[in-house]
């Protein structure tokens, strides 16, 4: 994947995700992460780039090819969850089955929540659920979509640190069984250490490092574009 | 005592004009509110040129004293000008003082009463919301149907309360384009005020309950749907 984009966000970024891998994606506010998933994920469009997932091209500026978002085997799970209030936990993740069988669907959302450890709470709708079964919901509406590559947005910003604990284990039991690239933006240094392979290190839209996680981590760079803002949120949630 | 004489029942209540009136607010209303829902979402979602005019446009009938707009309308409508003319030409009618002009107004003067509670009720829907339909796998038209329509039922269910109860009201513009021919374009606005004038308060009186009491329909209707929308998204 490359992409390039002058303004509103810059962005100069190539990077590379192999399958069953998680690559985290850190650097501070305003680096241009998230605008990077939405990319990828076909939600902005950026001046030049190509987007490649298991050899399908989904963008690719120089042949005018931008593939429409719902055409894009993509699972995304937004940081505040972006789950359809009027919907249930069971009709959430059986909206992104439309690729499948209709018979099929309810047999799949059912597997998929039971996966996510929500079995018993299909029929609840969003505000009926705690921040953490929200984005257990989310995870599983991504899962279902059948998705060659899995983007996570902070996916855990918005629920409290105990939770947020027990979901990167769940994340982690789960990932074994995925066989995608899974690129995962975040502030939390735990989440990076504990969840992803490698670190692409982003400021001002540019892939500054990259490389294993713990190497990138205690680069002087890390230190000074990501521990200090991590701290000053960490201090900020508690 | 003879209970029904041209219209007008023993309590004094216009059925003609009840009818006209009702057959004025709901064909007013299937034909504004897929118009209306156009335009709103287009001036909720969408980069629209002009987006400040066109809105500005739209919320002209709400400032405008009921005269000055019938008075264009009335313009337009007239067999000189040519709308008017055309209309005449191809129906065989003129548009002024019959009841397709009258419901040509109606959809004029209703345009904030039916694109701005619309419009609000799809502003009002997390941006987030609608991308997560589409990387979900929902094509445009497939998320308008599952996603954005549903959350956005109370809007449009209020732009049709209050689009009927202040068309079922409307006195000005009616008058002006309509002419209040009876069984035409005499709507029951216009029949309170006709029988005031002749000091028949009994029938004023019991006219005027029945639109006291689709009013109070409607803004209950509205609120309960506003509070609706309000818990949901709290």
């Amino acid at each position: 994947m490359r992409l390039a984009q002058a303004g509103p966000i810059p962005l100069d970024a190539a990077l590379a995700c192999a399958p069953g891998e998680v690559l985290g994606i850190v650097g501070p506010s305003g680096a241009g992460k998230t605008t990077l998933l939405r990319a990828i994920a076909g939600l902005c469009r950026v001046d030049t780039g190509r987007v490649v997932v298991d050899e399908a091209v989904w963008f690719d500026s120089a042949l005018g090819l931008d593939v429409a978002p719902h055409r894009r085997a993509v699972g995304l799970v937004f940081q505040e969850h972006a789950l359809f209030p009027h919907l249930t936990a069971m009709g959430n993740v059986a909206t992104a089955l439309t690729h499948r069988p209709r018979a099929e669907r309810p047999i799949r959302a059912a597997e998929l929540l039971r996966r996510v450890h929500l079995e018993g709470l299909e029929d609840r709708k969003p505000a009926e659920l705690s921040g953490g079964q929200r984005q257990r919901v989310a995870i599983a509406r991504a899962l279902a979509r059948d998705p060659k590559v899995l983007l996570l947005d902070e996916p855990f910003s918005a629920v409290d640190r105990r939770t947020r604990t027990r979901l990167h284990a769940e994340i982690a039991e789960l990932r074994d069984g995925l066989s995608v690239p899974m690129l995962l933006v975040t502030h939390d240094i735990d989440e990076v250490v504990r969840l992803a392979d490698r670190i692409a290190l982003l400021d001002r839209g540019e892939v500054r490092l990259e490389g294993a996680t713990s190497q990138v981590l205690e680069s002087p760079l890390a230190r000074e574009l990501v521990w200090g803002e991590t701290a000053a949120l960490a201090s900020r949630n508690d | 005592m003879n209970p029904e004489v041209g219209g007008i029942g023993a309590s004094g209540m216009d059925w003609e004009a009840l009818a006209v009136s009702l057959r004025l607010a709901g064909w007013t209303a299937i034909i504004l509110l897929p118009l209306a829902l156009l335009l709103a979402r287009a001036l909720a979602f969408h980069r629209v040129p002009g987006k400040g005019v066109i809105e500005a446009l739209v919320a002209a009938p709400l400032m405008l004293p009921p005269t000055v707009l019938g008075f264009y309308l009335l313009t337009l409508f007239a067999g000189g000008a040519p709308l008017g003319r055309a209309w005449a030409a191809v129906f065989g009618h003129p548009l002024a003082f019959s009841f397709s002009g009258l419901l040509a107004a109606s959809l004029v003067f209703n345009l904030p009463f039916a694109a701005q509670p619309m419009q609000r009720a799809f502003e009002s829907l997390p941006p987030d919301v609608r991308e997560a339909a589409w990387v979900s796998g929902l094509a445009p038209w497939a998320a308008f149907w599952r996603i954005e329509l549903p959350l956005a039922w109370p809007g449009i269910a209020s732009a049709f309360a209050l689009t009927f109860a202040h068309t079922m009201g409307e006195f000005g513009v009616v008058l002006m384009v309509g002419g209040s021919i009876p069984g035409q374009t005499r709507t029951l606005a216009l029949a309170i005020y006709d029988r005031m004038q002749a000091f028949d308060y009994r029938a004023a009186g019991a006219m005027s309950a029945a639109l006291l009491a689709v009013s109070i329909v409607a803004i209950a209707l509205v609120q309960g749907l506003s509070r609706r929308v309000g818990r949901r998204n709290g």
